[in-house]
């Protein structure tokens, strides 16, 4: 990374309509929120938007600003379902790449490394393949034994080359070295590397980082931009920083379920900058 | 003197035997009553079961972290074949094919459900078995709307149970479609094939599904679940 850390209003300024954004996190845990609620306030559309999905696609989905959605779920966890995707797959108002979660992982995985696609079972016989007629078999040119021969066949995922990917972390350097505190890395590390531009946002820019190095998951040449945004996960966890904040989410899922509610959720929460929306939940 | 069994409890210990002889095979189940059953199996006559916290950690059966087991970890354990997942299933069919992810036209659905998730992986890599709440023609339709889960006619690698409110069912048939395998007690077969939507593979003797032992339903409700919420999933 070069150069000094942004705001989320000026990440989002280098984006451009009808990108594909990859988000971090899985389902309603250490998204980078603060940053969709960036996207929110702008005139970005026609955005592709690949995630392990929870709030974050809702969210996008809900604004219009969501054209197609690349997934395997879209829940908030301890609420199954994710409310708005729901409404708008039921409305028929969101196009969907539905693929199994470990295809997923690996067109990211594919993409990272630059290949075109990699080879795996996943997919084979389901109806991910009838909804999704672009993808493509390929047969293995080694038989069971590792000999020359052919072999069997499996899923070419594609890559899943993104424009540019959006994570949230605990903490993270000036110079864009990012870490993890929780349990889990999920995949934000190759969300970086299979994107154009990597913007990170994180709950604390330290001088350096510290702990274990295992917990050092992003480093510089991954990252593009970094962005102080405390709580900016709300109101997905992101532990040990904060767990979930099940209250609002619930509001969120309420709101959601209801026209005339959600107009009023925007308008208390989303209508204005990340300020006022941190100082709004929390009452 | 100990009360009889419930129908939750039964259902539980037959859920628990999805796992016998796994060995040490990372169990994954969806929904309380399979995960008293593999906790239940861990406690018994599985041993060697692995077990999430429903993150990123292996916990033993003290509740004490044993390992590390991120959501990457997980698709590499079950692409190696060392798993065994207990799904649900919003409608299922003769061979096992399995939906979960949206009812209706999967273009426009009339009910958006979980999608995919993890089983067209599942099923292709590794055991699977599925726990039906609600044992009914709905669910065990001729048709399912989306393959999620492949059934034995779409190439799954191995489709072990699928336990139901009613009854303990299996792929055990020269054609691999589904059998009846026991009748949960107080369930007649007649119920079971009133409530299946497909013609459903009858043994001549359809045994009882067996009851709970008594160190078992010690377990389940002392220690497993003392607070009963076991019988709201049956609800």
């Amino acid at each position: 990374m070069t150069g000094a850390a942004l705001t989320p209003d000026e990440i989002v300024a280098e984006l451009r309509d009808g990108m594909t954004i990859g988000i971090g996190g899985w389902g309603s845990r250490r998204k980078p929120m603060a940053l969709v609620r960036a996207i929110l306030r702008s005139p970005l559309k026609d955005l592709t938007v690949v995630s392990y999905a929870g709030p974050d696609v809702g969210l996008l989905v809900a604004s219009g600003q969501a054209r197609r959605v690349v997934t395997g779920f879209a829940s908030l966890d301890s609420i199954p379902l994710e409310p708005n995707f729901r409404r708008a797959r039921q409305a028929g108002t969101i196009e969907l790449t539905e693929l199994d979660e470990g295809m997923l992982h690996w067109g990211l995985l594919a993409a990272a490394h630059r290949l075109p696609f990699l080879p795996i079972r996943a997919g084979l016989g389901s109806g991910v393949l009838e909804v999704n007629p672009e993808l493509r078999t390929v047969r293995s040119p080694y038989g069971a034994q590792g000999e020359a021969g052919d072999g069997e066949e499996l899923v070419a995922m594609p890559a899943l080359r993104l424009d540019a990917a959006l994570v949230h972390v605990n903490r993270a350097d000036a110079g864009g070295n990012g870490q993890y505190l929780g349990p889990d890395p999920y995949f934000d590390d190759l969300f970086c590397l299979a994107a154009e531009r990597a913007y990170v946002s994180c709950e604390r820019i330290v001088p350096s980082l510290e702990g274990p190095p295992q917990t050092m998951l992003l480093n510089r040449a991954m990252v593009h931009a970094v962005t102080e945004t405390p709580n900016g996960a709300h109101f997905t966890s992101c532990v040990p920083d904060y767990g979930r904040d099940e209250a609002f989410q619930k509001r969120y899922a309420q709101a959601a379920a209801d026209p005339e509610e959600w107009r009023r959720f925007t308008e208390q929460y989303l209508r204005h900058d990340e300020a006022a929306y941190q100082k709004a939940a929390r009452t | 003197m100990t009360a009889a069994p419930t129908r939750a409890e039964v259902c539980v210990v037959a859920c628990a035997e999805a796992w016998r002889g796994d060995g040490a095979t990372l169990a994954s189940p969806m929904g309380l009553i399979p995960s008293l059953g593999a906790r239940l199996a861990r406690l018994t006559f599985a041993p060697d079961l692995l077990l999430t916290d429903g993150e990123a950690y292996l916990v033993d059966q003290d509740d004490r972290v044993e390992g590390w087991l991120p959501y990457r970890q997980v698709f590499t354990m079950l692409a190696a074949g060392r798993r065994h997942v207990m799904m649900g299933a919003a409608q299922i069919d003769r061979s096992g094919n399995q939906n979960i992810s949206c009812i209706g036209d999967w273009r426009r659905p009339k009910a958006q459900l979980l999608g995919v998730r993890g089983a067209p992986g599942n099923t292709v890599n590794h055991p699977v078995s599925y726990w039906i709440p609600r044992h009914s023609p709905r669910v065990f339709t001729g048709h399912v709307d989306m393959v999620c889960g492949v059934g034995y006619d779409r190439g799954a690698y191995e489709l072990r149970v699928v336990v139901t409110n009613l009854a303990v069912l299996d792929f055990g048939t020269p054609e691999r479609v589904m059998r009846l395998r026991s009748v949960h007690p107080g369930v007649k077969v007649a119920d079971v094939l009133a409530a299946t939507g497909f013609p459903l593979a009858v043994p001549d003797q359809v045994p009882v599904t067996r009851t709970p032992t008594a160190v078992e339903l010690g377990l389940i409700r002392t220690r497993l679940d003392p607070e009963g919420a076991r019988d709201r999933e049956l609800a």
